[in-house]
Formats: structure tokens, sequence, C-alpha cells
């Protein structure tokens, strides 16, 4: 019998259990309260179209940017030794632990027309970042890069280097290892911290409006056209959380789909 | 112990009126939770445990009433509208009519909140059509914008600007163009405190709880 099929201890089936159980239950819940029969007048709704586009653009660009950094970033953390690296490590984790509206204010004071950096640029140039679409993608960036860079650079601690040695002693430059060794072992968890990333800037609500305000269009993307449906139409609120429930799943699955296969074929 | 439910508007002065009330009834201490009123009216649909709860609109009491949350209301206070800027105007801001202006960055609540619905009758009213940068969750959110200098000016409530003091700028809208609004209080129906509940609505209902709220800028009923 092969290791994986073997029936594992019955105390950790009944924990596993209920831990699955407690996830799903209020997702289970939304479903059997949803208002079905509103739900494609809901769908055709322009400013729920706007939203759910808005949303997945977003969330795509953020993903993106923090791909491009967020990648290198776990890299220096995980390999290379300077002053004050566990400091750097705690500090990136620091937006995870932040209540998200407060990220938001603290975006606001930093890059908003009077803040720190935000105030020169204003002054400059007369153009400033809050209320803009640009500023959904940098609080979505903000609040959901930190789970990419733990994730790979977890991953990158936990490799064996010998790898990575032989590279080099093979002659191959830094970046030509990096490329040719590391990324190629990493793509799972690269993969994963991308989904873990993306899922998290797509329900991004608390740092979204307090520092992208809420202009349906241009700054409401679904979680908060959910919030704020919820104070006059809790149905449509309940309608609307299915809307990205299913597209958050189907995305997911979808990217997971893919990564799955190409770890087959590597 | 008595749990009160209040708009989010009504926090400070609710925050000084509990303490004045504690004061007066020894060994009943008041707790407050803010929110919006149609979120609070909500969580006592869901069966949240509020003794009393303050709206900040008939409306959304009326919601209360129809879905049972609340036996019957009285309104205790109203409240006018009011354009906060932050102290240095940099939007170059002095009457309502400049909110349609291109290039003033204008906040206002969200039109399913009551302070929301406001603006949107106070721009009807005046026959302005403004394009805001941002419709927001709650009057609070409107004044941090405004205090934080990210909008040129904000839609809020008379008395949020009074509370605001030197952090915004006022500008007053003439009576025959503004939009008013009324509190009504009244004891939750589950209350497990009915007599204590009854006796801070009295005492909000009272000279003395007109007198505070009227020194926070509230008007009568």
């Amino acid at each position: 019998m092969r290791r994986g099929r073997a029936l594992p201890p019955w105390s950790l089936t009944v924990l596993a259990a209920l831990a699955l159980l407690f996830l799903l239950l209020p997702l289970l819940a939304l479903l059997l309260r949803a208002p079905w029969a509103s739900l494609p007048r809901l769908l055709g709704e322009p400013s729920v179209r706007d939203a759910l586009r808005l949303s997945l653009v977003t969330a795509v660009i953020a993903t993106s940017v923090a791909t491009v950094v967020g990648v290198p970033l776990a890299w220096v953390l995980a390999r290379v030794d300077f002053p004050g690296r566990s400091l750097a490590r705690a500090l990136v984790t620091l937006p995870l632990v932040l209540p998200p509206v407060v990220g938001g204010v603290a975006l606001l004071l930093a890059l908003g027309r009077r803040g720190v950096v935000g105030g020169l640029i204003y002054d400059w140039t007369g153009w400033s970042l809050p209320f803009s679409t640009a500023a959904v993608v940098v609080a979505e960036t903000f609040v959901a890069m930190p789970f990419l860079v733990i994730t790979v650079e977890g991953a990158l601690r936990g490799f064996d280097q010998r790898y990575e040695e032989a590279g080099a002693m093979l002659g191959a430059g830094r970046l030509t290892v990096l490329r040719r060794v590391t990324l190629p072992m990493l793509a799972p968890s690269l993969a994963a911290g991308v989904v873990l990333c993306f899922a998290r800037a797509l329900g991004e609500f608390g740092a979204t409006i307090t520092f992208a305000g809420n202009a349906p269009g241009r700054t409401q993307t679904m979680p908060l056209a959910v919030y704020l449906a919820l104070e006059d139409d809790p149905q449509a609120a309940i309608a609307l959380s299915l809307v990205l429930l299913v597209v958050s799943l189907a995305v997911l699955l979808l990217l997971r789909d893919r990564w799955l296969r190409r770890d087959l074929l590597t | 112990m008595i749990t009160v439910y209040a708009a989010s508007s009504l926090k400070d002065v609710f925050t000084l009126l509990g303490k004045e009330f504690s004061a007066a009834h020894p060994g009943t201490t008041v707790v407050f939770s803010f929110g919006s009123s149609s979120t609070l009216a909500q969580q006592l649909t869901q069966g949240a445990p509020a003794d009393v709860f303050a709206s900040a609109s008939k409306t959304t009491m009326q919601t209360a009433v129809t879905a049972g949350s609340v036996t019957t209301s009285r309104v205790f206070a109203t409240n006018v509208l009011e354009i906060a800027t932050p102290p240095d105007d940099p939007g170059h801001v002095s009457a309502l009519a400049d909110l349609a202006r291109s290039g003033v960055k204008v906040a206002v609540c969200q039109p399913a909140v009551p302070c929301g619905a406001g603006a949107a009758e106070l721009f009807t009213k005046a026959g302005l059509s403004v394009t805001s940068v941002s419709q927001e969750a709650d009057v609070k959110s409107v004044l941090t914008k405004v205090e934080l200098g990210e909008v040129d000016a904000g839609v809020v409530y008379v008395t949020d600007v009074k509370a605001a003091g030197a952090k915004v700028r006022g500008i007053e809208i003439p009576t025959a163009s503004n939009v008013s609004t009324s509190y009504p209080i009244g004891v939750v129906t589950a209350s497990t405190e009915q007599a204590a509940a009854a006796e801070f609505v009295a005492f909000v209902l009272s000279s003395a709880g007109r007198q505070t709220l009227a020194a926070a800028g509230f008007g009568g009923p």
C-alpha cells in the first residue's frame, strides 16, 4: 500500500473535519440565505459589473507589482546577510497585523496630498494619488504583498542551498543561479504566494476605503460595494458577496490548475 | 448597565450624556456602540444585546420599529448640514455653489446613510450637480478626509464641525436651502433592562439633556 493512501489517525481526522466545517459553515450559510431569484438582475446591473471589473483589474495589477518587487525582497531577506535583517523581516510582516483601516490612514499620511512623500509630489505637479484607481492598487499591494514575501522567503530558507552552490561552482553567476536553479525550485511556493496575495488583494476592504475612498466605477471594488449595500439592502449585499465568492473561487481554481500542471511537467 | 446603540454623529454628545446620566444615577453605567444608523438597526434585527437605540433619521428608526426591534420612539434633537473644509481652504470654497466647480474635491456620505441622503437632497434643492471624489460610509469618515486635507470640502453636520474645533473650517448653509434631519430615540423591545433604559431615554429628552445637546450644536425637536 502506498503511504499516502494509509488511513490517517482518527484524532487528526476529527480535528481536520472540525477545521474544515468551521471554515465552510459561514460560506454555506451565505449560499442558503442567498436571494437566488434576484441574482441575475443584480449581475446585470452596470454598477455591479463595474465593481467586479475594477476588483479583478486592480487585484491583478497589485499581484503583479507585488510579485515583481516582492520576490526580490524575499530573496534578499533569505539569502543576503545584512545588519538589521531580522528587523526588516519583522517590518515586512507589519501590514499583516495592522488593521487595514490603519494601513489606509498610514498610506494617506505617506502618499496623500498632505503626506510625507505625497505632499512633495503634489507641490511639484498638483497631482495626488488618493481617490484614484491607482490608489486602490497601492492599498491592495500594501496589504497583500507581505503574504507573497513571507511565503517565498520561507520556502527559500527551507531549501537545500547545495543545489545553488553546485550551480555556482559550475561557473554560473548569481543571477543565472537565481534564474536557472532557485526560481524553478521555488515555483510551487511562488505559486502559493501569488495565489494568497491575489486572494487578499481581491478581498481588500479597509485600506482601500480609507485611502482610495468610495467612488463607483473608479475606486468602488466588490468588497466596498458589499459593505455599502449592507447599509440599505442586506439581500443585495449577500448576493454581491456570493458573486465575489464565486469569482474568487473560479480564479483560484484556474490558477491552481495551471500551476499544478506545470509542476507535473517539470 | 445599559447598552446604547447610537448613530455615529451622536458620538461626542452621547458620551457626555452617558457620563451625566451615570452621575445622576449611581450604579448604572452606560455603554455605547456607535455606528451608522442603518448598520445598528440591522444588528438589532439580528438580536444584538442593546437597551436603547438612537438613530440619525426617522426612516431608519421606522425600519427598526417595523422589524419589531423598537416599540415606540420620540424625536429628541435635530441637526442640519454644514460644509467643512481644511483650515487653510485649499479649494477656495466659500459657498455651497463652489462644490460644483470642477477641480474641487468633495467627499460626502454614501446615499444609503442619512448624511448622504441629506447631501443629495441639498444639491438637488440648490440645483447643483456635484461629482464627489468619494462617498464615505459614515459622516466621521468624511470629516477625517477633510481633517487630513485630502479633500477640499465635505458635507457633514453642523455638530461635526463644532466638535472638530480648529481642525476644520465650517461654512454655514443658509437655512432656506439647508436640509435637516431628526434624531428619534427608543427603548429596544427585547431589552432586559427596560426600567433603566426608559430612564436613559427620559434623561435625553429632559431639559438637562436638551441643554447638553444644544451646547453641542443640536437643534430642539
